[in-house]
């Protein structure tokens, strides 16, 4: 029996001893280590195609934004990663904070809207997704709906509106809302809201799938989901509501790049982030995964409303982590969660 | 064949193994050393707290948080052991008409990864599931009770988890020596009374053992509660490292989260009894005889079909029905074969190496009784009663640090499954050393054979069945394992259980459930081969 686990341990080894191998022969071609807290499915793509491009070897470590963060601050100096790309502000912050980010190019900054870049010039936006109201053009047209969120918490909405509380992007919507609103104005916001029964979802994609089939008239996403959905649906009577003047409910998030201080491949590194954030990424982002670039000059797919016509709220993005306990506080108080 | 089973009175034969063996002690020391390396990192991040972190644990709903994990937990156990234990002595000691095939099916809804579970429990019978969608088509149906909360939360944690109870038990049930039922009754006990004074307390330390397995699993769960929509203790932990960004009131928290764990133990090990289990004489080794069920197989039919049906037969539909609908949208059954291996290896290495880990400390703690043995053995649970994520940032802080070579390796990986789910060997291995009496050994000793051959003739053929039940148990739950795989695999390494996550994560159903169906399958097997040991377990009895 020991006898046995032990041959299982060794072939195991030597199974791990081949994999070894094979990550040191990437190694061995000096390629670039990226953490991406961004999926495969959004990035893959662009990755390759900066690899074709570029000549330089990329490895990609996917998990999720939050934990690879918390896992560079644990990896401290010693990380293997040269450039973390996360799907939010928050996660960048955080990095940055440690003083683990080394400075960026200036002439890399500056082309990034200011609104989705770190004041420090520690990491830099590569792509903007906007909260929006997708609604069901069967039931609605873009007249009956609001102007600003709160428009929701009127009772004529009852039973019709859905949204996904779990999901993140919502909760920092949530927190955003505390950070401008104060967290008064946002607890009677969610109070209204649940007032009318409001249908909750596991994941925005179900919300859009709800949309679509009738069973709610509006559901609380981010812009692409409605695209996301027609791709794997099929085309969907759906479409995206902008709310307009500064208002919570048009929160606009960012993902973004930073380069490791500790990283000594700092002039790939920089070619990436040049890379993503300049016509071949931003043209990428913007057709393929249906987001918005953050570089003016590439125009957004046209049925969007352009960002910089989009009046965000004025918050600092990385700092909406800090807000997100009295969010899940408020929303589990509200019942929601 | 006199047997005792003589509770209470029993003494206690401590250090009867003599002196401890120094071997077994060095082997000991790896263990307890890796055993160590979580809670180690806690403390160092724990006592970087200032008056601010205490002040964001005191301040936050942590006690409300943590009585909902002992109210969850609490019910989820309890539901699992009312179901594990009837279930598995219907399967083992009565008539009920295809029992070998119930027995393997009612132990299927182990290899469902319980964020997985909950998902599709969400989507079959959710407020707007499969089954609604169904009763609106046929009876105008358009609400259901919402499942979301502490009812969700309960439902799917018990329908994935009693299983640990039903297969330790349906264990036990098999290796009980029938001649003291069959006393109890030919002096005029009732089948009931039978169960209730003898039975039931022979199988005291295997409902102990799979009900402190369920405990531990829902303490430490965050994926089905987090669906669900109830917050938990693991909730404030998550929300430490997704929101704040701050690891030291994560630490303190996983800490509490320990200690709520280390009263859990203290209770199972009381209900455990401190009584002896195995035989005296040779016993008799032979299959009970079967309790006619009469008019009541029906009734048992239908309990065990209503399990399986919405543990195991529910989620797999709406696996497929993902699937089907990703194909028929004009897409392709994505199954990973690549990654499938690689969960394989992984999780094989997982439980070869925690049998090598659990063997030495069920020794030391079951033989020699030592204090040693007891404090490693407790420790073993700190792994499991953490989440996914703070073992596996615990071994990102060492490795990255100090043994750079072995971070983002494959053998870090089976380190880490080793560490988080040790119990699950430990477990089964210690319920089958205690059935082995210490006199045997001490036979073999006192015929003028080694230690070390007394251990490979006698005792480990013995213990064979406990070992493979524990390396089965561990090889499952290493296949569905994906916070600390994520974490600490090699760039580019790839299971079932990553790609599972990286199609879901992007709400792509479609995508996530050839890699799903693919960990069901293969998780079946070690299932099978357990189902067919108790089968030729039995079949080499009859043979004698």
């Amino acid at each position: 029996m020991v006898a046995l686990a032990g041959a299982i341990v060794l072939s195991a080894g030597a199974c791990a001893g081949e994999g070894g191998a094979t990550t040191a022969d990437a190694e061995g071609s000096s390629g670039l280590t990226v953490y991406s807290g961004r999926d495969e499915e959004f990035v893959g793509p662009v990755f390759e195609a900066f690899t074709e491009d570029e000549g330089i070897e990329l490895e990609v470590r996917y998990g999720d934004s939050a934990e690879l963060a918390a896992t560079i601050l644990e990896e401290g100096e010693s990380s293997p990663a040269d450039v973390f790309l996360s799907q939010d502000a928050g996660s960048l912050g955080a990095v940055a904070e440690a003083g683990l980010f080394a400075q960026l190019d200036d002439e890399v900054l500056d082309r990034v809207d200011e609104r989705f870049r770190s004041p420090d010039g520690l990491w830099v936006g590569t792509s903007g997704r906007a909260r929006v109201a997708a609604y069901n053009t069967g039931a609605l047209a873009e007249g009956d709906l609001p102007e600003s969120i709160d428009g929701f918490t009127d009772p004529s909405w009852e039973g019709r509106i859905g949204f996904a509380p779990t999901n993140s992007s919502f909760q920092a919507f949530v927190a955003g809302m505390i950070e401008t609103e104060g967290a008064d104005a946002t607890r009677s916001f969610l109070d209204g809201i649940v007032a009318n029964e409001p249908n909750i979802y596991e994941d925005n994609s179900s919300t859009v799938r709800a949309v679509a089939s009738g069973e709610i008239d509006v559901g609380f996403v981010n812009h692409y989901y409605i695209y996301e959905v027609a791709a794997e649906d099929g085309d969907i009577p759906v479409a995206n509501h902008f709310f307009v003047g500064g208002d919570p409910g048009a929160l606009v998030n960012t993902a973004g790049i930073g380069i490791l201080e500790t990283s000594d491949e700092a002039g790939a590194a920089a070619t990436l982030v040049d890379y993503l954030t300049g016509k071949q990424g931003q043209t990428y982002f913007a057709e393929e995964t249906y987001e918005y670039p953050v570089v003016a000059g590439i125009e957004p797919r046209e049925d969007l409303v352009p960002l910089e016509e989009i009046e965000s709220p004025e918050l600092d993005l990385s700092d909406l982590g800090g807000t997100l306990e009295p969010a899940l506080e408020l929303l589990a108080e509200v019942g929601l969660l | 064949m006199v047997q005792t089973a003589s509770f209470g009175q029993v003494r206690f034969a401590r250090g009867r193994g003599g002196r401890v063996p120094r071997g077994l002690l060095l082997l000991a020391v790896p263990v307890t050393a890796l055993l160590l390396l979580p809670v180690g990192y806690l403390l160092v991040r724990a006592a970087e707290a200032d008056a601010g972190s205490w002040d964001l644990i005191l301040r936050g709903r942590t006690v409300e948080l943590a009585l909902r994990s002992v109210a969850l937990v609490t019910a989820v156990t309890g539901a699992a052991a009312l179901i594990g234990v009837p279930l598995a002595w219907l399967t083992t000691r009565t008539d009920l008409p295809g029992k070998r095939v119930w027995a393997v099916l009612l132990s299927l809804p182990l290899v469902i990864p319980s964020y997985v579970g909950a998902f599709a429990l969400l989507a079959a019978f959710g407020p707007r599931g499969l089954l609604q969608g169904s009763l609106e088509r046929v009876f105008g149906v358009h609400r259901i009770p919402d499942i979301s909360g502490f009812p969700g939360a309960f439902v799917s944690l018990t329908l994935f988890t009693y299983p640990y109870v039903f297969l330790l038990v349906a264990a036990a049930l098999r290796g009980l020596d029938p001649s003291l039922e069959e006393a109890s009754r030919s002096l005029g006990h009732s089948r009931w009374r039978t169960f209730r004074s003898v039975t039931l307390p022979l199988l005291r330390p295997s409902i102990a053992a799979g009900s402190l397995l369920v405990a531990l699993y829902t303490l430490h769960d965050f994926g089905a509660v987090s669906l669900m929509r109830f917050n938990v203790f693991t909730q404030a932990i998550y929300l430490q490292y997704r929101g704040a960004f701050d690891r030291t009131p994560a630490a303190i928290l996983s800490l509490m989260l320990i200690a709520i764990a280390g009263v859990i133990l203290a209770l199972e090990r009381r209900a455990r009894g401190k009584a002896r289990y195995h035989r005296s004489g040779a016993g008799s080794a032979r299959p009970a005889a079967a309790a006619s069920l009469g008019r009541w197989k029906w009734v048992a039919l239908s309990v065990c079909a209503l399990v399986a049906a919405v543990a195991f037969v529910a989620p797999i539909a709406v696996i497929v029905f993902w699937l089907l609908r990703g194909i028929r949208a004009g897409g392709e059954a994505v199954l990973p074969w690549g990654a499938a291996g690689g969960s394989m290896v992984v999780a094989a290495g997982g439980a070869a190496l925690a049998l090598l880990a659990a063997l030495p400390i069920a020794l030391l703690s079951v033989r020699y009784r030592g204090r040693v043995g007891a404090a490693t053995e407790a420790l073993s649970y700190s792994g499991y009663a953490l989440p996914g994520i703070v073992v596996a940032l615990a071994f990102v802080f060492f490795a990255a640090n100090f043994t750079p070579s072995l971070y983002q390796s494959l053998p870090l990986v089976v380190i880490a499954y080793a560490v988080l789910f040790l119990p699950q060997m430990s477990e089964p291995l210690r319920g089958s050393l205690l059935q082995v009496g210490p006199g045997i050994e001490e036979a073999g000793r006192a015929l003028g054979r080694s230690r070390t051959k007394v251990f490979r003739v006698l005792t480990a053929p013995l213990i064979a069945r406990g070992a493979t039940a524990g390396a089965a148990l561990v090889f499952l739950t290493s296949m569905k394992e994906l916070p600390a795989t994520l974490l600490l695999r090699p760039t580019g390494f790839e299971t079932l259980a990553t790609r599972v996550w990286t199609g879901a994560s992007v709400g792509l159903f479609a995508k996530a459930a050839g890699p799903a169906l693919m960990l069901i399958v293969i998780c079946c097997v070690p299932l099978y081969i357990l189902a067919r040991r108790a089968e030729v377990d039995r079949v080499d009895v009859r043979a004698e």
